[in-house]
């Protein structure tokens, strides 16, 4: 009992990475500010030059919820996931950092676990995890649940990373942990969030695992092609081979 | 003792959290590759012993690494089948999803955010 009301003392930075998402920010950072009351935190959205108008939504966020809880730190053009996360780093005045997706896959209800968990384990890095009891995804046909369950026994046999799910992307990182790991990091898309959790096991950071549920992209369309595939598995190469 | 040395060089200074350094971690960074490659040594190793040693007939043990790719595969394979009967699904989340939408649409419109129309 006395453990829930322990003070919680740190600032978190959530970074969230955005390429028109005019419809899901505003629900997000709603959803967000509901589901963290009591918690210190800022909300950093890096707009890579939407052209739907998601920096005016996020101006309008603003003037509802202040401009010091919400950071809108924007760049001219895509320029790729991980150059997103090290810009969103620079603006971070917390001492740990979330990073989450802006379609509404995942779920802010599950930051107050992600939270807990790092207090309870003095983990370096939280990770979200779909694939285990507890999680679970939906809007996925068979295809689809195929190619996941291949491509994660294909990564564990060959990787033993040491986590259930490595392409996800709602995580939480100790900030000096996630400012040493992406720094070695040189892959691109889901590749990157695979490569960022490796070398943290290879690093030795402590990393515990939350299940999270993940339901597939609400407005929008979501990507899975023969290329993705082939991304994959030269992504799965260079990290065997690298790390 | 210089490559020891030269491991070294490249630790990033300052930012491995302390705690950690007393972990069994602190000499050397193998590569997971030569930690595989380490692993099929040894096995080679022992499938050489056995040819050697003729413990067992020399035709079976020609055969065994088909053996051991065989069986590799196929629990692979197993482990997908496996995953794919147990893949957890959460039907009501989108439901849930759903119901938060329109409260935070809600919320939203009264505060004057344009959370337009579908």
């Amino acid at each position: 009992m006395g453990n829930e009301q322990k003070e919680n003392s740190n600032k978190y930075s959530i970074i969230i990475p955005t390429y028109n998402e005019r419809l899901n920010i505003a629900l997000l950072v709603y959803l967000i500010f509901k589901h963290l009351p009591n918690v210190n935190f800022e909300i950093i959205v890096v707009d890579d030059g939407s052209p739907d108008g998601t920096q005016d939504i996020v101006k309008q966020l603003q003037s509802v919820y202040g401009e010091d809880r919400i950071l809108l730190r924007a760049r001219p053009k895509k320029l790729g996931l991980g150059t997103a996360y090290i810009h969103g780093l620079k603006h971070a005045s917390g001492n740990f950092v979330v990073i989450m997706d802006a379609d509404l896959s995942h779920h802010p209800k599950y930051l107050p676990n992600f939270i807990k968990k790092q207090m309870e384990t003095g983990a370096d890095i939280v990770t979200g995890t779909r694939y285990v009891k507890g999680g679970g995804v939906h809007g996925w046909n068979l295809m689809r649940k195929l190619t996941s369950r291949g491509a994660n026994v294909l990564a564990q046999t060959l990787l033993w990373p040491g986590v259930s799910d490595l392409t996800g992307s709602f995580r939480l990182y100790r900030k000096s942990v996630l400012e040493d790991v992406i720094g070695s990091c040189v892959s691109k898309g889901y590749v990157f969030q695979m490569e960022m959790i490796v070398r943290a096991t290879r690093k030795g950071y402590n990393i515990a695992e939350v299940p999270i549920t993940f339901v597939d992209r609400v407005y929008g369309s979501s990507k899975l092609g023969g290329s993705e595939i082939v991304e994959y598995l030269k992504g799965l190469i260079y990290l065997l081979l690298t790390t | 003792m210089h490559s020891f040395k030269s491991n070294f060089d490249s630790w990033p200074s300052g930012s491995a959290p302390v705690a950690e350094e007393g972990r069994g971690k602190v000499a050397v960074k193998m590569k997971h590759i030569l930690k595989i490659l380490a692993l099929l040594v040894a096995i080679s190793a022992f499938w050489i012993g056995l040819l050697q040693a003729s413990v067992i007939p020399e035709s079976y043990t020609w055969l065994l690494p088909l053996y051991f790719i065989v069986s590799l595969g196929c629990y692979g394979v197993l482990m997908v089948g496996v995953g794919l009967m147990q893949f957890p699904t959460c039907p009501q989340e989108a439901l849930l999803l759903h119901q938060d939408i329109l409260e935070a649409r809600d919320f939203l419109k009264n505060k004057g955010v344009d959370v337009g129309s579908n």
